[in-house]
């Protein structure tokens, strides 16, 4: 009796030979407690020592292995070949360019994500000594959500106005802007502004909302992004009609 | 200041997104299929009756509050569609999609006048 | 080692038809095209019903022809789905708390059905109605 394989076709691209990318088979032991990072593990043990790609945790939390798997942005680490038919084809993450085999080039996330000013603004410069800040639980409760995010990418590759528009800020940058908007202990909106409210922020989600759909963290960044829309609306009418009123 | 203003045309498209997901199917219910099917007062759309409702006042502003907030919500919506479907000039789509808006707005505003 | 990132192709124009998560976005989409149309037609009634009785009538004959029953089965279609659609992402733009604990998207989903069921009832009596 023949164990059961798994062909898996990985996206290959080698800077110093290629000029593009192409499909290469490699057979696998189908195992049923494996997921796509061991296969793809044992290939580089076992197959093709030259096989590039991310991974660290093996437990969804670093946000390392993001790919295609089957066309859908997936973490390999969290998906089960058992759910899969014989063939599988992996390929790096869409709309970032290929570094190598499976690494993409993510310095445009990277930039993003800091021009959001990621941190807590607070209303004044606080000492050690003065203690903590204090928070209820419906305060922490009100951007809890959006804390969960991993920085795995998967929402940019599955985003069609990144793909169209790569000037967007993008879902996880701008879902990480509304954590620090919506948290109790930070006064930074109006300064996240000149990068949120402007025509690449926001402005440039039509809410299709595949970013939510394949978040493996459940942050919602397509609620985010709307309930940021809604928030600097106000204000735009609020400065329009009110424009003595200091934000 | 780097900040945008697509609030203005966000604002119009969703108090119409509302409008339209809460009032359309009942209106095309009405306008459309009411009649034919008796299930409403064969004069229900005729001339004399449609006219002497919208002599009221608050039956002009409503109506045309509607009107208006319905179709910019879908001017804005065919905008964003265009450069969903891969159309680069976003100024001539601007025209065509806000200035057929504009157009159905005005003739609206003049129709409501004169009734 | 030289670096040579690569990007790959994707076309503008239909990169949509690739997913079918994308395919219900476009029709969702769409919907708001003849949501746009039945306005832009009910608005060239106002504009008839302002010309006089003949305009009108004009109006009437053409809308209710087999090309407008055609139009207004296509219309209530996308209507009802861009309610629907419209509804379903709703609870995102606006959650609503209470106290520490969220509620929940589906009864704000419910809550506008309900107040959908009481608008459209309201109208129908409205229009029927012999003031």
């Amino acid at each position: 009796m023949s164990e059961r394989t798994i062909d898996l076709e990985v996206l290959r691209y080698d800077p110093e030979q290629d000029d593009a990318p192409h499909f290469q088979t490699y057979r696998v032991p189908y195992r049923e407690d494996w997921v796509v990072l061991d296969a793809i593990n044992y290939v580089k043990d076992e197959l093709d020592r030259t096989l590039s790609y991310r991974w660290s945790c093996h437990m969804a939390v670093c946000g390392s292995c993001g790919m295609l798997i089957n066309g859908e942005p997936a973490l390999s680490c969290h998906t089960f070949l058992r759910d899969y038919p014989d063939k599988i084809r992996i390929e790096p993450l869409q709309n970032f360019p290929i570094e190598r085999d499976l690494v993409v080039v993510m310095d445009d996330f990277i930039d993003k994500l800091g021009s959001v000013k990621p941190y807590v603004v607070p209303k004044e410069e606080k000492d050690i000594d003065d203690g903590e800040y204090l928070q209820t639980p419906a305060e922490l409760a009100r951007f809890k959500q959006y804390t969960a995010c991993i920085n795995c990418l998967l929402c940019y590759s599955a985003c069609p106005q990144y793909a169209l528009n790569d000037r967007f800020v993008g879902p996880a940058a701008l879902a990480l802007a509304h954590r620090y908007n919506l948290d109790s202990r930070d006064v930074g909106r109006s300064a996240r502004d000149d990068v949120v409210a402007s025509n690449p922020g926001i402005w440039e989600c039509s809410f299709v909302g595949a970013c939510s759909e394949v978040c493996p963290k459940e942050v919602d960044p397509a609620a985010a992004i709307q309930q940021m829309k809604i928030a600097s609306t106000a204000d735009y009418f609020m400065r329009f009609l009110m424009p003595w009123k200091r934000k | 200041m780097n900040q945008s203003n697509k609030p203005i045309v966000w604002g119009l498209f969703a108090a119409g997104g509302t409008v339209s997901a809460f009032l359309v199917p009942v209106l095309i219910l009405i306008t459309c299929f009411a009649v034919p099917l008796g299930l409403l007062p064969a004069d229900t759309l005729s001339y004399e009756r449609l006219s002497a409702q919208l002599q009221n006042p608050l039956s002009k502003l409503i109506t045309f509050a509607v009107l208006f907030l319905i179709i910019w919500h879908a001017a804005h919506r065919m905008r964003i569609t265009a450069h969903d479907l891969g159309v680069r000039n976003d100024t001539v789509v601007m025209l065509i999609c806000y200035g057929t808006a504009a157009a159905g707005t005005l003739l609206t505003l003049l129709a409501l006048l004169r009734i | 080692m030289s670096r040579r990132p690569y990007v790959r192709d994707l076309s503008k124009t239909g990169w949509w038809l690739n997913q079918p998560r994308y395919v219900r976005y476009m029709a969702r989409e769409i919907s708001a095209l003849f949501v746009g149309i039945y306005v832009l037609i009910l608005m060239a009634g106002l504009l008839g019903l302002s010309q006089g009785e003949v305009a009108y009538e004009d109006f009437l004959e053409t809308a209710e022809g087999p090309v407008g029953l055609i139009f207004a089965i296509i219309a209530m279609t996308f209507a009802v789905y861009h309610t629907y659609t419209w509804f379903q992402v709703t609870p995102k733009a606006m959650p609503l708390m209470i106290g520490s604990k969220r509620v929940p998207g589906p009864f704000i989903v419910a809550a506008h059905w309900f107040g959908f069921v009481v608008v459209s009832v309201a109208l129908w009596l409205l229009a029927g109605s012999q003031t």
